[in-house]
């Protein structure tokens, strides 16, 4: 493998793995088993959460989610519980 | 009472005919009565994978109407015992599909036959919707692509809430998920979704991969079932795919890249 087939392959490994992503989005009904909870969101709640988790100590459930819809319209609830300030 | 399985996909030029052909043809080489019907009025095309689009004088719509009976109309195929085609109508317009003929014309093949395959036209309209509402079982077919994922989520989404098994809240339509077009090499560079990805975001269990095949469009050329060529891939994939959706156990076939000279001399 020459030096810019390193660029080249990174490039191409992108694409599927960005089909991917890009589909988890847009797929975001319909799941098995889970309600109508989108694909991406058990994802999404673990990524809130190692965000948090760099500036606040929370547990696991510290980060709830909820779906709405009202006609076209999705709503993304999200509830961040922070523990107790210590004075 | 025959099981009625949709081939459906939402997405167009995915394989739904070439699937219905090769899955009804299978069914019936492993001796089970089988008739596959084409429900994409206007747009016939069954018949010419099929290979015997000469020999259409009555179709569906014309049994649906009363101007035939289904004897009239079923096309028995002359190299395959058991199996029986019913094409679409050429001409008439979408709306002659009704919820009470094509029931009617279910429950008559159901006496006969113990699989009805029904090939869906592409889209969400009527006709997708008659397709698939009787339906007991679907084979949902994608490639790996996302405008084809994302259409068979939607058809996934259909198939939940539209078909008379949900309306009726009874046993869901059993869905499998049959990826066609599967080129093992570009999965493997990663230029593809791979089988677990598409896994992963439809989540229905896979009945079977067809590889991207030269014997896929050989096979349309002639008007021959490509599952007759047993020994080719495509074939053989199909056929795998009627043993496991019939319980047998078949490990998945042609879906891992043919090693290239150079990953063989470095044992790769």
């Amino acid at each position: 493998m020459g030096w810019l087939d390193v660029f080249r392959s990174n490039e191409k490994k992108g694409s599927a793995r960005m089909a991917k992503e890009r589909l988890q989005v847009v797929v975001a009904h319909r799941r098995t088993g889970r309600g109508d909870q989108p694909a991406y969101f058990p994802q999404l709640q673990q990524d809130l959460l190692a965000v948090l988790r760099k500036y606040v100590e929370v547990g696991e459930d510290a980060v709830q989610m909820e779906i709405e819809r009202e006609g076209d319209l999705e709503v993304l609830e999200l509830n961040i519980t922070l523990p107790e300030a210590k004075h | 009472m025959a099981k009625i399985i949709v081939v459906t996909s939402g997405k167009g030029g995915v394989g739904k005919t070439t699937t219905s052909a090769s899955f009804a043809a299978g069914l019936a080489m492993r001796g089970h009565k089988t008739v596959v019907i084409d429900f994409d009025v206007g747009l016939r095309n069954l018949d010419l994978i099929m290979g015997c689009e000469r020999r259409v004088v009555f179709d569906f719509v014309n049994v649906i109407n009363g101007e035939a009976n289904l004897k009239q109309a079923l096309i028995r195929d002359k190299r395959i015992d058991n199996l029986s085609i019913l094409a679409a109508s050429q001409t008439r317009d979408k709306d002659a599909l009704s919820e009470e003929g094509v029931e009617r014309t279910l429950n008559k093949l159901s006496e006969e036959f113990d699989y009805i395959v029904c090939d869906s036209p592409a889209g969400i309209e009527k006709g997708a919707l008659m397709a698939m509402y009787f339906a007991d079982e679907a084979l949902v077919v994608t490639n790996p692509e996302v405008s084809s994922v994302r259409d068979s989520d939607r058809v996934l989404g259909m198939l939940s809430s539209k078909t008379k098994r949900s309306i009726e809240g009874r046993e869901p339509v059993k869905e499998h998920l049959v990826v066609t077009r599967y080129a093992p090499n570009r999965v493997g560079k990663g230029e593809m979704l791979s089988l677990d990805d598409i896994g992963d975001i439809l989540a229905i269990p896979l009945l079977g991969v067809v590889p991207e095949s030269e014997t896929v469009l050989n096979a349309s050329n002639s008007g021959m079932p490509v599952v007759l060529e047993n020994n080719a891939d495509a074939g053989g994939a199909y056929m795998d795919m009627v043993a496991r959706f019939l319980g047998e156990d078949r490990p998945l076939r042609f879906t891992q890249a043919k090693k290239g000279f150079f990953d063989r001399l470095m044992g790769r």
